[in-house]
């Protein structure tokens, strides 16, 4: 499709770039805002879900005729409810879906492949009934052996979760199957010539584990089917067109039927992009003729609802004594959980994306192991490989003895830079960051007895997509703006600011909702860092409609030309003094006549977005390590990031805090521990310990704009590219503190502890961990 | 022509074939010539991919033009989180 938007040449902001009060702000820290869970409708049944206690079962058979005759139980639903699919990767909404594989994520089939999949769901006239429901569904299983990790679960001898798993990307192609779905590559010039040339080579194995995306609200929602099959689903989501295409796939109905609201949602990052309770809902409704709600526990949102991947990665990099990168090679290996998708392809390609770079080798292996399936996590697989990558090149500063900065300025991708992925980068903002952190107060500030700096630098590549928005002009000349894209960090009020902009009107004449599935033409979900930009996109494009619509109206009202007529300051006027005298407009006086003038004036956009450009990232992290105990403690943070233009500076700099936060627990304290049965055993916040205010300092925020010229106010993505850097800058900061290079995440108290001590006995500051 | 380059696990469909000149002037032209010449590359090419026309990604813009002589890559599409 041909951009529709085209950037205007630099002018003065009226509204773009102040900090209004957010339009949602009162309903949240009042409790009025309606989340997933907030939804109530009449004569409502509560849904509960009966999961694998095993994370490897056969299933042999599932009895439910005791729990269905239990008083108060309406409906229950297994695999029998729900049609198989075949093995196809299809559209859905952008993504290629494989619908064998979510079938069975939504509801087991022929296996438990972990623990907490689920076997059966149960509607009852209340949570008490619901509970007592499960425990009489009778479920024979046959145990099987499982396997928790990748490197595990790439072993010829491993238990196998799938029989017809025939590695995908290998020539030829393998004879038996195994738990790996695929292996990708990407490649660029010749990384052996490239090592010949280096002076130094440093290669490096790292092990992360899964980490959640650890959202304060679980997953909710209300299904109410009709009798004459329509369908309204109100859910906590990132994307409610997503949530209807999927349901009307595993169910068997036409779209057109399924109606789907988002709710405000508590947090996604990714993990709401998928259904896990929504099409058990539908079909418990349909069956009980009642709306059904569903919440997940929290323990449930960790024992079956996506994390991110855990990996292995090998990184290889070769350089010349003056800090000249030659050469940059490696390997991941991905877990998908129980079936196959994990971010392993992206994590390849952005693995070595900060860096100039003549020859390049990323192979990426997509493994299967007895876990959830991974759901993205904000720059899904990024922030992985880039955590391997850019803890090499620390330690490559370290062995030239050039500074991390200056090092990475020597090597720092740019305008015209090929990417290792194939293509040249046009305008972006990886050098302005890493000078803007050269030149910052953190940089220079002293540091105490126990403590490190570290830095890094991240990428990320956005995207555009499908979009809509829809602009109404209001009889008393305020607007209201439906869009489509859930608001997950700012997006109402930066919608409204940009419509505001582009209007000349006052800011608190616009009114923002989020529009459910029938209301509105098609939204992509809300990923991939595209919202601001792809609906500010639509917004604009929606807004100059009204304009012209409201140039069309005074023309003929005055009964002049059209090209006699002009839109200033949020009015419309005579261009000029041979047009007569007409007095100017506002969209007040515009919508007085507008049913007499030829109807409703609407500003309507619907496109594919296009011209999504890159956003990279610096992060300098201050770490101080307790040494009798291996507590670190992150005294400083400064996220510096390339934004294009920031609409609403408070935003983009929440953005940045939340995902150096996220980042920061992935590095320190994160993971998932099972137990040698396969079992969770800390499905909870207390024992999955995310950081909360009281563990970090306020972290600091440098927004870097170079604008994106493919945007008509230079908006760039923003909201991932924060949490890739900062666990590389804190690994960083981990080894100046303490002498110990930690190749293994998270460093938790008792590692960091054991790597001191481990450091002393082998006698002294440059031994590894 | 347009020079294309094909990025990732293409070339597997392509017996190794990674770069090659064709003339189209679209994307939809782009994959109508890539399909006749590899067709084993043909349902690859149908959903999943993203094109970047002299460094500008594009997904889902089978209309898409190209000029003569650009760089063009087929890429995996990316999502996010």
């Amino acid at each position: 499709m041909q951009e529709r938007v085209k950037k205007e040449p630099e002018r003065e902001f009226r509204v773009i770039g102040t900090r209004p009060l957010r339009p949602d702000g009162a309903d949240k820290v009042t409790g009025r805002a309606k989340f997933g869970a907030d939804f109530k409708m009449a004569g409502q049944l509560v849904g509960k879900v009966l999961r694998s206690p095993h994370a490897h079962a056969r299933i042999k058979s599932i009895d439910v005729s005791k729990a269905a005759a239990l008083p108060g139980v309406k409906a229950i639903v297994t695999r029998d409810d729900f049609k198989d699919q075949g093995s196809e990767f299809v559209p859905a909404g952008e993504m290629l879906v494989n619908y064998r594989d979510v079938v069975r994520t939504v509801m087991a089939r022929e296996k438990a492949l972990f623990e907490g999949h689920p076997v059966a769901a149960v509607a009852a006239t209340s949570e008490s009934v619901a509970r007592e429901a499960l425990k009489l569904i009778k479920v024979d299983y046959e145990v099987l052996p499982h396997v928790m990790d990748p490197v595990d679960a790439m072993r010829p001898d491993a238990p196998l979760l799938h029989d017809d798993m025939i590695t995908a990307g290998v020539t030829p192609a393998p004879t038996k199957p195994s738990n790996v779905a695929k292996r990708v590559e990407f490649a660029l010039g010749d990384v052996e010539k490239g090592f010949k040339d280096a002076d130094v080579i440093i290669e490096r194995e790292f092990n992360t584990k899964p980490v959640h995306q650890g959202y304060i609200e679980p997953h909710a929602c209300v299904a109410s089917v009709s009798e004459d099959g329509s369908a309204e689903v109100w859910v906590t989501t990132q994307g409610h067109w997503i949530v209807r295409a999927h349901c009307a796939r595993l169910l068997g109905w036409d779209i057109s039927k399924i109606r789907v609201t988002a709710s405000e949602i508590g947090g996604g990052f990714g993990g709401k992009t998928v259904v896990y309770l929504e099409p058990l809902a539908l079909a418990l409704s349909k069956k009980s003729r009642k709306a059904v709600k569903m919440v997940m526990s929290r323990e449930e949102v960790f024992r079956a609802s996506g994390p991110t991947s855990g990996a292995n990665v090998w990184v290889k990099i070769g350089a010349k004594k003056n800090g000249k990168i030659v050469a940059g090679e490696a390997i991941l290996k991905y877990q998908a959980g129980a079936f196959q998708g994990s971010p392993v392809q992206p994590g390849c390609m952005s693995a070595f994306a900060p860096y100039d770079l003549e020859h390049v080798k990323v192979v990426g292996y997509d493994v299967v192991t007895n876990r959830p399936k991974v759901a993205a996590y904000r720059a899904p697989g990024a922030p992985i490989s880039e955590y391997a990558v850019e803890s090499v090149v620390d330690e490559l500063s370290e062995r030239l003895g050039i500074d991390p900065i200056e090092l990475r300025l020597k090597n720092a991708a740019k305008e015209g830079t090929k990417a290792a992925y194939g293509p040249k980068f046009g305008p972006i903002g990886l050098i302005e960051g890493l000078k803007a952190a050269q030149d910052s107060p953190h940089w220079k500030a002293p540091l105490g007895k126990n403590q490190g700096r570290g830095i890094a630098a991240g990428f990320w590549f956005n995207i555009g997509g499908e979009t809509t928005v829809s602009l109404q002009l209001n009889e008393d000349g305020t607007l209201s703006l439906m869009a489509g894209t859930p608001d997950i960090g700012g997006l109402r009020a930066s919608l409204c600011m940009m419509a505001a902009e582009e209007l000349g009107v006052d800011l608190g004449k616009i009114r923002p909702i989020i529009a459910d599935t029938s209301s509105l033409g098609y939204n992509f979900l809300t990923g991939g860092s595209r919202s601001t930009f792809s609906s500010g996109m639509a917004t604009v494009e929606a807004a100059r409609a009204i304009i012209k619509e409201a140039c069309v109206r005074a023309s003929k009202l005055w009964e002049i030309p059209i090209d006699a007529v002009t839109w200033e300051d949020g009015k419309v006027k005579p261009a000029g003094d041979n047009a007569g005298k007409h007095q100017p407009m506002d969209l007040g006086d515009i919508a007085k006549i507008a049913g007499k003038t030829g109807g409703p004036i609407i500003g309507y956009s619907a496109i594919t977005a296009h011209g999504a450009a890159p956003s990279f990232g610096v992060h300098i992290a201050d770490a101080e390590i307790d040494p009798e105990t291996g507590k670190a403690t992150i005294t400083r943070y400064t996220v510096i990031q390339d934004a294009g233009r920031a609409i609403h500076p408070s935003y983009v700099e929440g953005q940045y805090q939340g995902g150096a936060a996220q980042g920061i627990g992935w590095a320190l304290n994160e993971e998932y521990i099972y137990g040698d049965d396969g079992k969770l055993q800390n499905p909870g916040f207390l024992d999955y310990r995310i950081p909360v205010a009281s563990d970090l300092p306020m972290i600091d925020t440098i927004i870097v704009e170079v604008p994106n010229p493919r945007h008509p106010y230079g908006v760039r993505g923003i909201g991932e590219t924060p949490i890739v850097p900062p666990m590389a800058a804190v690994a960083a900061a981990v080894k100046r503190a303490t002498g110990v290079r930690f190749f293994e995440l998270p460093m938790s108290p008792p590692k960091v502890l054991k790597g001191i001590k481990d450091a002393k006995a082998n006698g002294g500051a440059k031994a590894t961990a | 022509m347009a020079h294309v380059v094909l990025i990732g696990n293409l070339r597997q469909y392509t017996g190794g074939v990674t770069e090659l000149d064709i003339n189209a002037a679209s994307v939809r032209q782009l994959f109508a010539r890539l399909s006749e010449q590899f067709p084993e590359l043909k349902p690859h090419l149908e959903e999943g991919l993203a094109v970047a026309i002299d460094g500008q990604i594009y997904q889902d813009a089978l209309l898409q033009p190209i000029s003569e002589g650009s760089e063009v890559h087929v890429l995996p599409q990316i999502a996010g989180g």
